[in-house]
Parts: C-alpha cells; sequence; structure tokens
C-alpha cells in the first residue's frame, strides 16, 4: 500500500491583503506518483508548491511532507530533500551547466570524487552528455537545454520528492514534446513523488498519472487522468475545451 | 615642459616618495571603503527604509567639498587632526557613497528568479549571498570602486594641505610660490595615475561581466598580485620619509616652507637627529592643532598672529609686550616659544611702483585718499583676522567702492602686478615684492601688531632632545628681514631650490 509523500490537511493560505487563496484545502500525493495541478493563471499553483517546500506556511491546517508537518522541519533539510524547477530554470549565470548541476551536491559538502561522476551521469541523464556539455555556460543553451539542466540540478542529490512549475511553459511545441518524452522516461526509472503545475491541460495529461483540478481555492477534481478527461463538470470541460484539436489532414487515408 | 622634465629629474626621489604616498593614500582609503561599504550594502539593500536615508546621508557627505571636510576633522579626537590618519577617514567617508550605491543597484538588479531558485535549493542566506547574489553583483560593485578611486585620486591631491603628503605637495607647493612648473610637477603624474586607475578598475569590470568563473579567478589573483606589488612599491618609496625623531611643520607659503626647511637643517646638522617635514600644512589654525596633538614638534609662528588668531588676545603694537605675553600663554598649554629669529613679517600694504611714483604714495594714509577709485584684493586670512582688513580700514578710513576681492594670498601679488587689483596686504619679507615691482606703503598709524617670527616648540620635546632645544636657539637673532626677504626671492623668483637656498644660508650660521 503506497504511503502519502505529500499531504494537505484543511490548509487555510490567504496572501496579506489578498483574497483567500487556499480554502480549507486537502490533498494527498502517494509516493511515486506524479500529479498535475491545472488552473487558471493566478489560481494557487505557486502558492502550493511554496507550501511544500516552506518557502511559505500556512495560516492553519498542515502539510505534511513524507510524513513530517513542514513547520517541523528544518526549512534548508526540506528544501534540500525537493528538487525544484521553475518555468525561468533560474540557472546561476556565473556557473557553468556542470557547476549548476553540483550546487546543491556542494551545500551538502559531498566530496569532488563523488560529485563528478554524479554530474556525468546526471547530464547524461538529460541528454546532454557532460564531456560536450558540462563546461558550456548557461546563455550559450538552448531555451530545452536549459531547461533539462533544470531538471539534473534538480534531481542533483536525488531527492524523494519533485515540484515543477510550470516547467515546460515556454518553450515551443516540438521541444516541449521531446522534453514531455524525456521526463517520461526518466520517470519510469526513478519513480520521484511529483507535483506538476501548469495552466495546460494537454500537458497535465502527457505528464501525470493524476489529474487535480484548483479553482478559487479548492481542489473540484482529483483522479486518474482518463477519468478527469472524460468529467462533465463545466469548470473542468472549459480547461479541457482549452486543449486544441489536432485537425486530421484531409484525404491523408484516402490515397492508395 | 623642458624645465618640467628637469624638475622630475632633479626631484625623483621625492617624486617618487609622493607617488608612493599618495597610491598608498588612494589604495588604503577605497579598499577600506570596500570592506565597509559593501557590507553596508548588502545590510540595506535589504531594508529599503533604511537605504534611501541612507543614500541621502551619504549624498550630503559627498556635497561637502574636501577641503571644508579636513576642516571639520581637524578638532576631533582619534579620527581628525593633521597627516595621513585623518586623510583617510576622509578619503574613506568619500569613497563609501559610490560603493554602497552599486552594491545596492548590483544585488537588486539580480533576477528574481535566480535568487528564488537559490532559496528552493535550501541555500541559507549566506550561502546565496556568498555563492550567487555577490557574484552577480560584482560587476556593479567593482564599477561603484572605480568612481571611488578616481575620485580619491582627486581628493588626495587636497589632502596634501593637512600634511598627509602626496602629490598635492607639489601642487600646494606651486601654488605658494607662483611656480607653474611645481603644480604641473603633482597634477600631471595626479592626472596620470588617475587615467591608470580607471583604466585597470575598467578592465577588471569588463572582465567580471563576462560571467566566467574560471577567467575571474584568474583575474582577481592577477589583480591581487598587481595590487599587493604596488603597496609594496609604495610603502617602500613612501617610507624614504618619515618615521624621523623630529617633527617641523610650516603653513602653506613660501616663507614658511623655508623656515621650516631651516628648522630641520638645522637640527639635523646640530643635534644630528632626523627630520620629518610636514611642510605646507593648511594655514595658522592647522599649524596650532598639530602642535598641539603632537602631530608637529616645532614650526615658525609669528607673534602678533598667535596673539589675535590663535589666542585671541586685543591687539597692541609694543613688539617686546607681545613677545612676553604669547610666551606666557604658550607655556600654560605645554609650549615653549624661542627667541625671535630676527625679522617682523609685519602685513605689507602694497600697491604697485609704478602708481607709487606716479602719485607720490608713501603710507597708508596716502592710500585711503585714493581708495575711492580703488579695487583691494586680499587673502582669505587677512579678511578674517580681527588685526585683518575691517581694523585696517576703519584706522585709515579706506574706502573702496566695491568689497575686497578675496583670492589666495600668493596669486594677490600677481593680481596686483597685472592691475586686476590696485592694493593688496601681503607679507613684507615677501620675495615678490621685489621680483614684481611692488611698493610697501609705510604703516604710519601703528596699526599692525609686531609679527616677529620666532620658533614655538613642544616643551617636552626640548626637554627630551636637549641638543634640539640648542639647535634651534642658535637660530635665533640670526636671519634678519633682508636674510629673510632674499631668499623668498631666489625662491619665488628665481625658482631655486629651497633645501638648497637653506643649506647655503646655513653654512653662514656657525
Amino acid at each position: 500500500m503506497p504511503a502519502a509523500a505529500i499531504e494537505f490537511r484543511g490548509v487555510f493560505f490567504t496572501r496579506p491583503g489578498r483574497a483567500r487563496v487556499l480554502d480549507d484545502f486537502s490533498l494527498t500525493v502517494d509516493a511515486g506518483d506524479v500529479l498535475a495541478l491545472v488552473g487558471r493563471s493566478g489560481a494557487g499553483k505557486s502558492t502550493l508548491l511554496k507550501l511544500v517546500n516552506r518557502l511559505l506556511l500556512p495560516d492553519a491546517g498542515a502539510v505534511l511532507v513524507l510524513g513530517r508537518d513542514t513547520r517541523e522541519w528544518e526549512p534548508i533539510a526540506l528544501r534540500r530533500s525537493i528538487g525544484y524547477v521553475l518555468q525561468d530554470v533560474g540557472l546561476f549565470p556565473h556557473m557553468s551547466v556542470a557547476d549548476n548541476v553540483a550546487i546543491v551536491p556542494r551545500l551538502e559538502r559531498w566530496s569532488a570524487d563523488r560529485i563528478g561522476p554524479r554530474v556525468h551521469e546526471l547530464l547524461d541523464l538529460v541528454g546532454l552528455p557532460a564531456a560536450e556539455y558540462g563546461s558550456r555556460w548557461p546563455d550559450e543553451l538552448s531555451g530545452g537545454q536549459r531547461q533539462r539542466v533544470g531538471v539534473a540540478r534538480a534531481l542533483a542529490v536525488d531527492p524523494p520528492v519533485l515540484l515543477m512549475d510550470e516547467p515546460f511553459g515556454a518553450l515551443d511545441p516540438l521541444t516541449r514534446a521531446e522534453l514531455h518524452a524525456e521526463f517520461r522516461r526518466i520517470q519510469s526509472r526513478l519513480r520521484k513523488t511529483v507535483i506538476i503545475v501548469t495552466h495546460d491541460m494537454g500537458e497535465a495529461f502527457a505528464l501525470a498519472d493524476r489529474v487535480g483540478v484548483l479553482e478559487e481555492g479548492k481542489l473540484i477534481a482529483n483522479e486518474r487522468a482518463a477519468t478527469v478527461a472524460a468529467s462533465t463538470d463545466p469548470r473542468v470541460r472549459r480547461l479541457l475545451d482549452a486543449v486544441p484539436a489536432i485537425p486530421r489532414e484531409p484525404g491523408a487515408t484516402a490515397h492508395p | 615642459m623642458r624645465s618640467l622634465i628637469a624638475f622630475w629629474i632633479a626631484h625623483r626621489a621625492e617624486l617618487a616618495s609622493l607617488l608612493g604616498q599618495h597610491v598608498l593614500l588612494v589604495a588604503g582609503s577605497t579598499l577600506a571603503a570596500v570592506a565597509i561599504g559593501v557590507p553596508l550594502g548588502v545590510f540595506s539593500a535589504r531594508r529599503p527604509r533604511l537605504a534611501s536615508p541612507l543614500m541621502a546621508v551619504a549624498g550630503i557627505v559627498q556635497t561637502i567639498p574636501s577641503l571644508a571636510m579636513f576642516g571639520f576633522l581637524l578638532p576631533v579626537p582619534l579620527v581628525g587632526g593633521v597627516g595621513a590618519r585623518a586623510a583617510l577617514v576622509v578619503l574613506i567617508l568619500y569613497g563609501l557613497l559610490p560603493i554602497v550605491r552599486t552594491t545596492i543597484a548590483g544585488l537588486r538588479g539580480i533576477e528574481p528568479s535566480i535568487r528564488e531558485a537559490g532559496v528552493a535549493m535550501g541555500m541559507t542566506p549566506r550561502e546565496l549571498l556568498r555563492q550567487v547574489e555577490l557574484p552577480l553583483a560584482l560587476p556593479s560593485i567593482v564599477a561603484g570602486v572605480r568612481v571611488a578611486a578616481v575620485v580619491g585620486v582627486g581628493s588626495t591631491t587636497i589632502a596634501a594641505a593637512i600634511g598627509a603628503g602626496g602629490l598635492g605637495e607639489y601642487i600646494y607647493r606651486g601654488l605658494s610660490m607662483v611656480d607653474t612648473t611645481v603644480i604641473l610637477a603633482g597634477a600631471v603624474p595626479a592626472a596620470g595615475l588617475a587615467l591608470v586607475v580607471d583604466a585597470t578598475l575598467l578592465w577588471l569590470e569588463k572582465q567580471m561581466s563576462a560571467r566566467r568563473r574560471s577567467r575571474s579567478k584568474r583575474v582577481a589573483v592577477t589583480l591581487a598580485a598587481i595590487v599587493a606589488a604596488i603597496v609594496t612599491v609604495s610603502s617602500v618609496a613612501a617610507a624614504r620619509r618619515g618615521s624621523g625623531a623630529i617633527v617641523i611643520g610650516s603653513k602653506n607659503f613660501t616663507e614658511q616652507l623655508v623656515l621650516g626647511e631651516l628648522l630641520a637643517q638645522a637640527i639635523e646638522r646640530d643635534a644630528g637627529l632626523s627630520v620629518d617635514r610636514r611642510l605646507n600644512l593648511g594655514g595658522t589654525l592647522i599649524c596650532e592643532r598639530a602642535l598641539i596633538s603632537g602631530d608637529i614638534d616645532a614650526y615658525v609662528e609669528y607673534t602678533g598672529t598667535a596673539l589675535t588668531a590663535v589666542f585671541h588676545q586685543p591687539v597692541t603694537s609694543d613688539s617686546s609686550a607681545v613677545f612676553d605675553s604669547v610666551r606666557a600663554l604658550y607655556a600654560k598649554s605645554g609650549r615653549t616659544l624661542l627667541a625671535p629669529l630676527g625679522f617682523n613679517n609685519t602685513f605689507a600694504i602694497l600697491v604697485r611702483g609704478r602708481d607709487a611714483r606716479s602719485a607720490g604714495l608713501r603710507t597708508i594714509d596716502d592710500a585711503a585718499r585714493e581708495s575711492s577709485h580703488w579695487r583691494a584684493g586680499f587673502g582669505y586670512e587677512f579678511v578674517e583676522r580681527p588685526d585683518g582688513y575691517r581694523g585696517l580700514a576703519s584706522a585709515y578710513g579706506l574706502r573702496f567702492p566695491d568689497p575686497p576681492r578675496v583670492m589666495d594670498l600668493t596669486l594677490s601679488y600677481r593680481a596686483l602686478a597685472a592691475g586686476q587689483v590696485d592694493l593688496i596686504a601681503g607679507d613684507a619679507t615677501a620675495g615678490l615684492i621685489k621680483g614684481l615691482d611692488l611698493v610697501q606703503l609705510d604703516d604710519n598709524r601703528r596699526y599692525f601688531p609686531p609679527y616677529d617670527a620666532a620658533v614655538v616648540a613642544r616643551s617636552g620635546t626640548l626637554l627630551r632632545y636637549p641638543l634640539v632645544r640648542s639647535a634651534l636657539e642658535r637660530l635665533s637673532g640670526r636671519v634678519s628681514a633682508s636674510d629673510m626677504r632674499a631668499m623668498n626671492y631666489a625662491a619665488d623668483v628665481e625658482h631655486r631650490d629651497i633645501p638648497l637656498i637653506v643649506r647655503e644660508f646655513l653654512a653662514h650660521v656657525p
């Protein structure tokens, strides 16, 4: 029976001077599951991630990570056991690709002869061979390559939990599809507990085992992807209908 | 141009030591400003409510002219006074603003996502600062250091006014001797130094913005080596002077430079002690403070000046009574006034020889008749002193149509000769009086108190070094007004070297 890796228990959260972001919010993510949280911009998706790695604390209720309340976690230790991938990537421009990937291992005071092979392994894992890319600088990479480095950096100390904030939102569709495939390949090997927030239902289906829909501070759906796809809830349907259908090329099958 | 190069060659050892002092002052103050300014910038970058008042205060400090700042600091204990220490304090204050400002700007310019990534990866605030924020703000900080260092090269020339040394000494010396060559001898290397500092730090700034860690590490090592080399060489050069047993001071005009050199050579010759020359200090008040604080051991003061400007006593015209009361006043504060050197450097009311001859002017009374269509020009001190312009005007009924023009004392001789003003108050012993064909009018109402030149020294120094006392006493009564005028003439008009002039004079003193 899978244990809950992340759990929200009746969480209330209000940004000072603004409307309530989370209103009696509860959610459970099992270990090894990938949950995609979908919602419009401003629905509170990023806030939710920040509550997991204790960049924010709930007003009421509790967030549990690996069975412990985030209030009881030492924040630095908590953050180092959670990989974090964000849309802007946030690679450090003054460090090479290899140095960027090595940040958390260095913070954790790994020895140099342990860091080197680990960086190698991670860059290979995300399809950027270290020999070719390790000594490059972030501004010499394409957007897709930067995002791969971001993923490698998040995985560096093998954290059990991975948070991804609109990770592939800024990429062109082709690169994004490549990275989706890459992500599924990596996840099938590593089996991390992952929360991905996105406003794109298509991306949610491409990546996640389960899909949650966030609206006005509440979770209005949290089902297996196929179940959500078939939902009749009008609020869920609005998000589903926003996914562009790919028109079939006329007469493509009529050729001899 | 040729005379400039000849001057440098003749004074190469002194030039090297002044340049060394200049570099040390700039390097020392800039490094200290970095050590204080960067942490201050880091601290206030996160506290906007603190940052804006801090920048406002720093901005106000920046607008205070540096000469005024040196003046403010004179009476402040510990940091004030004269010499390199007080100069460092002022230079550090000036360097802080650009460094704090660019540190704040550099930190605020970092993209939020980069900082967010660091925090989310579990960096402590300290790790974030050292590994991410400071490296990214570094090009901006270096830009601030560049501004601070270049401004520092300029401000350091002014620090010579309080005896901090550096290339400003040539500039002040040249100004007091009205010798363009000597001014340029200090100004040209100072400008060159500013250009070199600017170019070096600009290069560094560009290396930093290239965001290449391996390269910037090499840059840092190179730079550290260069700075270490410069500081070592400068210290060696600067150390040629200083560390003497006795420190002799002087005010900032030719006669004082000559007298300061005279005291120094007399002590070196007769007492066999090494002497530090803190010549060219910014004025009576600065010399007085320096003597009290022990920054200098002796200088030559004039009895009338001591009575009025130092001790704020009413003016009298009896020279021995003035000497006695001044000696008693000095004795109360641990100083000893030795017997007068032998000449009275009273204020000399001067007009052009041409005017004096054509209008038959002999006394100040004669001049008062002409004053209604004349312009007067006076040094700063004469306008302010109780025995200066205001008393003179009422004693003789001088009525100039416009208020007197206030100008540098030495420049006023040139202004008179050039016809820009018609009457000035100079020194009776000034060599320029002869050199520029000026005539001294007789003080027929005996307005000016006597200004007998005499050595004033710290009593403690004289007790500790009896040979210094006898060396200085040997000068008493030995310097006549014509001796003094001749030496001033040799320095101001013939542009001869002061140490040489003094050596020749001293050869005749047993």
